[in-house]
């Protein structure tokens, strides 16, 4: 009986302990990215339903972050919500509840800035991402890719995404677009160039966001 | 590469350049062939005896195995045996004693029945009616020889008083039989009670009879064991596949069992030691934590089970003293009703975390319709409850056919790997017959490739042995 015991306390000993190993290797993180100027201030209700599509996605110990790209995005202050969901999935569906009443208040709001700094906004996500420690780690960027830096703002340098998923939704043509296509072409090949030699592990591009939603997260 | 035109002696003519190396081939050969036969031979030797050494010990491990697991098995048998036995003799004790502590009392009313019989029926014998008085009398009266009418009227008065004795004694005699009839029906419950008495005594002697039939061909078996006879060893060997079969089959049914009361909570358990920790690559610690939980309720039941004397995996278990073996099994239970507390009130869980993700869905999907939730969807979490409830103590019978299992697994893998090594043995075997014979062959190949020289040695042998050339000498003669 002692003998049992003893197996029995060593069993779960063993398994509390195990317990308390890495688990983040095993956990993803998205930061998205949403473009608030011009006419994408129009697209929020899409950027909405992407919201909730990776909030029923992720699960207990993944993160999700949404920031707004404004004139320059590479603060805090754009975060509009971040929550590493609790390992508890009961606690982890309240934080979610709570992040989507977030996001909809935000999307009430007025929106539209005067410029767009997809590069500042890449390097704050980068910066949540590696802080996360997690094992995959995404960057959503909801925009037409079209980068437009107000005056005094550089972003001319290299910038370091290693390790990291960039997935470019809804890139919407532009009406110069639609005249010349490869302005359109370029446009892409440039960030994608442009990210790759920043170290990003995957380029993605999702413009069905009807049928082609998985492809936002990397399947385990 | 090497070129072949440099083995050529007359690169010019490559036929005659052929036929010369042909010719030096076949006298090297020849000069070889008998270190060449030597050396097939003894390969062929070597691989043969090899194998047949090989083969010899594979069928000798099979023979001692065979041996030890006949000895197991018969042992095995006996065991069983031994505890059939001890449970008939367990049965009739139990019999005999009930019925000797019975005995007194039975025997005393039995005898009480016996002697009220007696008695009644002493009583109930007929008293002869007294001999007539009067008889005398009236001889007395016949002898007076004068007195007139005196005789007469004597005789009268003796009729009167005859008719009024007789009358008396007929009503006496009536009553007399009136009770005696009365003392018989008396009896009759006396009788019955008799005979129910030994008709249950007779129901236990057919009972003893029935038991004492049973141990007799539980010794039969006993004795055929201890003789050690193929037939029994046979049967055992046929018991065990058979237990085997129907045990695994029992097994598989379990393990289904306890794979949905693994489905079961799983979910639950992530809300205790977290859903995104995990042991390995791909293994979650609450997937872990609830396979614990499964293998703790069968651990339980196995424990019970064995403190109940049901099975036997553990001797120290079954001959530990009453009182602790009871403890035990208190011990067993206690924890295997906690588990089964803890089971259903994650079933319980599992439904409300399953509930709240599908709430949550319906709020993150825009469109979806919101769904009535009536008393029938109470249903399924009443159900899920009672199995997490009902799943452990299911569980906890799998020590049965597990008991069954290992026991049985013994002389099936014992049976299996004399056939295997039986079969290694004989394939072994063939191999080196095989390699013994194509040794013979290899050296007629070889005695092929160099006819010619053999031909010529054959000529020359005889022309020496016998100049006329009349018998020839035996072709291959040198080996």
């Amino acid at each position: 009986m002692k003998r049992a015991l003893l197996v029995v306390i060593v069993l779960f000993g063993s398994l509390f302990m195990s317990a308390c190993g890495d688990s983040r290797m095993h956990s993803q993180a998205v930061y998205m990215l949403v473009d608030t100027s011009g006419t994408y201030a129009q697209e929020m209700n899409k950027a909405t339903r992407i919201i909730n599509y990776l909030l029923a996605s992720l699960n207990s110990g993944d993160s999700l972050a949404v920031a707004k790209v404004e004139t320059r995005s590479f603060t805090e202050k754009d975060i509009i919500a971040k929550a590493t969901f609790d390992k508890r999935p009961s606690q982890a569906t309240t934080q979610k509840r709570a992040f989507k009443a977030k996001i909809e208040e935000f999307a009430r709001q007025p929106l539209g800035s005067a410029f767009t700094d997809i590069t500042g906004g890449l390097i704050q996500g980068a910066e949540y991402l590696n802080e996360t420690q997690a094992g995959i780690k995404t960057i959503v960027i909801f925009s037409d890719m079209q980068e437009e830096l107000g005056k005094g703002t550089v972003r001319d340098f290299p910038i370091k995404l290693d390790g990291i998923r960039i997935v470019a939704l809804n890139v919407t043509k532009l009406r110069t677009d639609n005249a010349d296509p490869r302005l359109y072409l370029d446009r892409l090949a440039r960030w994608e160039g442009r990210v790759r030699k920043a170290g990003a592990v995957e380029w993605v591009m999702v413009n069905d966001l009807e049928n082609n939603m998985e492809s936002i997260l990397n399947a385990r | 590469m090497i070129d072949w035109h440099s083995w050529l002696l007359w690169p010019d003519n490559v036929a005659l350049s052929a036929l010369a190396l042909g010719v030096l081939v076949m006298l090297f050969l020849y000069a070889a062939r008998l270190p060449m036969h030597g050396v097939i031979h003894s390969v062929g030797h070597l691989v043969s005896q090899s194998t047949r050494f090989l083969s010899r010990w594979l069928t000798l491990s099979a023979e001692n195995l065979r041996v030890r697991n006949q000895a197991v098995l018969l042992a095995h048998g006996q065991e069983s045996a031994v505890t059939l036995i001890e449970r008939e003799f367990e049965r009739v004790g139990n019999i005999v004693r009930d019925d000797m502590q019975e005995y007194p009392a039975l025997q005393r009313k039995l005898m009480e029945e016996v002697t009220r019989i007696e008695e009644d029926y002493r009583r109930c014998g007929e008293v002869p009616p007294p001999p007539p008085e009067w008889v005398s009398a009236l001889e007395s009266v016949s002898q007076i020889k004068s007195g007139g009418d005196m005789p007469r009227k004597l005789l009268e008065d003796i009729n009167k008083s005859i008719q009024k004795i007789h009358d008396k004694t007929v009503a006496e005699y009536r009553r007399a039989y009136e009770d005696r009839h009365k003392i018989l029906k008396g009896i009759q419950p006396a009788w019955r009670s008799v005979d129910k008495l030994m008709g249950d005594i007779d129901k236990k002697m057919v009972t003893l009879q029935g038991n004492a039939r049973q141990i007799d061909g539980h010794m039969a078996k006993f004795e055929a064991l201890r003789a050690k006879d193929d037939k029994t060893e046979h049967a055992l060997t046929m018991s065990a596949f058979v237990q085997f079969g129907i045990s695994a089959l029992v097994m598989l049914i379990a393990m289904g069992g306890a794979f949905i009361n693994y489905k079961l909570i799983a979910l639950p358990m992530s809300e205790m030691v977290g859903a995104s920790d995990y042991i390995t690559n791909s293994l979650k610690t609450s997937d872990v934590a609830a396979l614990v939980i499964i293998l703790m309720e069968a651990s339980m039941g196995l424990f019970l089970l064995e403190s109940l004397r049901i099975t036997q995996l553990f001797p120290k278990i079954a001959s530990m003293d009453d009182r602790m073996r009871h403890r035990l099994m208190l011990a067993s239970l206690i924890f295997l009703i906690i588990l089964a507390g803890i089971e259903s009130s994650l079933a319980l869980m599992r439904d409300m975390l399953i509930a709240d993700k599908a709430s949550l869905m319906r709020d993150l999907a825009t469109n979806a319709v919101a769904v009535e939730e009536g008393w029938f969807t109470r249903i399924p979490m009443a159900g899920q409850m009672i199995m997490g409830f009902v799943l452990p103590f299911a569980l906890a019978f799998v020590a049965i056919p597990l008991e069954s299992t290992v026991h049985s697994l013994r002389t099936v893998i014992g049976v299996l790997l004399v056939q295997t090594l039986r079969g290694a043995a004989f394939l072994i075997r063939f191999t080196g017959v095989l390699f013994k014979r194509f040794a013979k062959v290899l050296e007629l190949i070889y005695d092929l490739t160099i006819v010619i020289p053999l031909l010529l040695e054959k000529w020359v042998l005889a022309l020496s042995s016998n100049p006329s050339g009349k018998e020839p000498a035996k072709y291959g003669s040198t080996s």
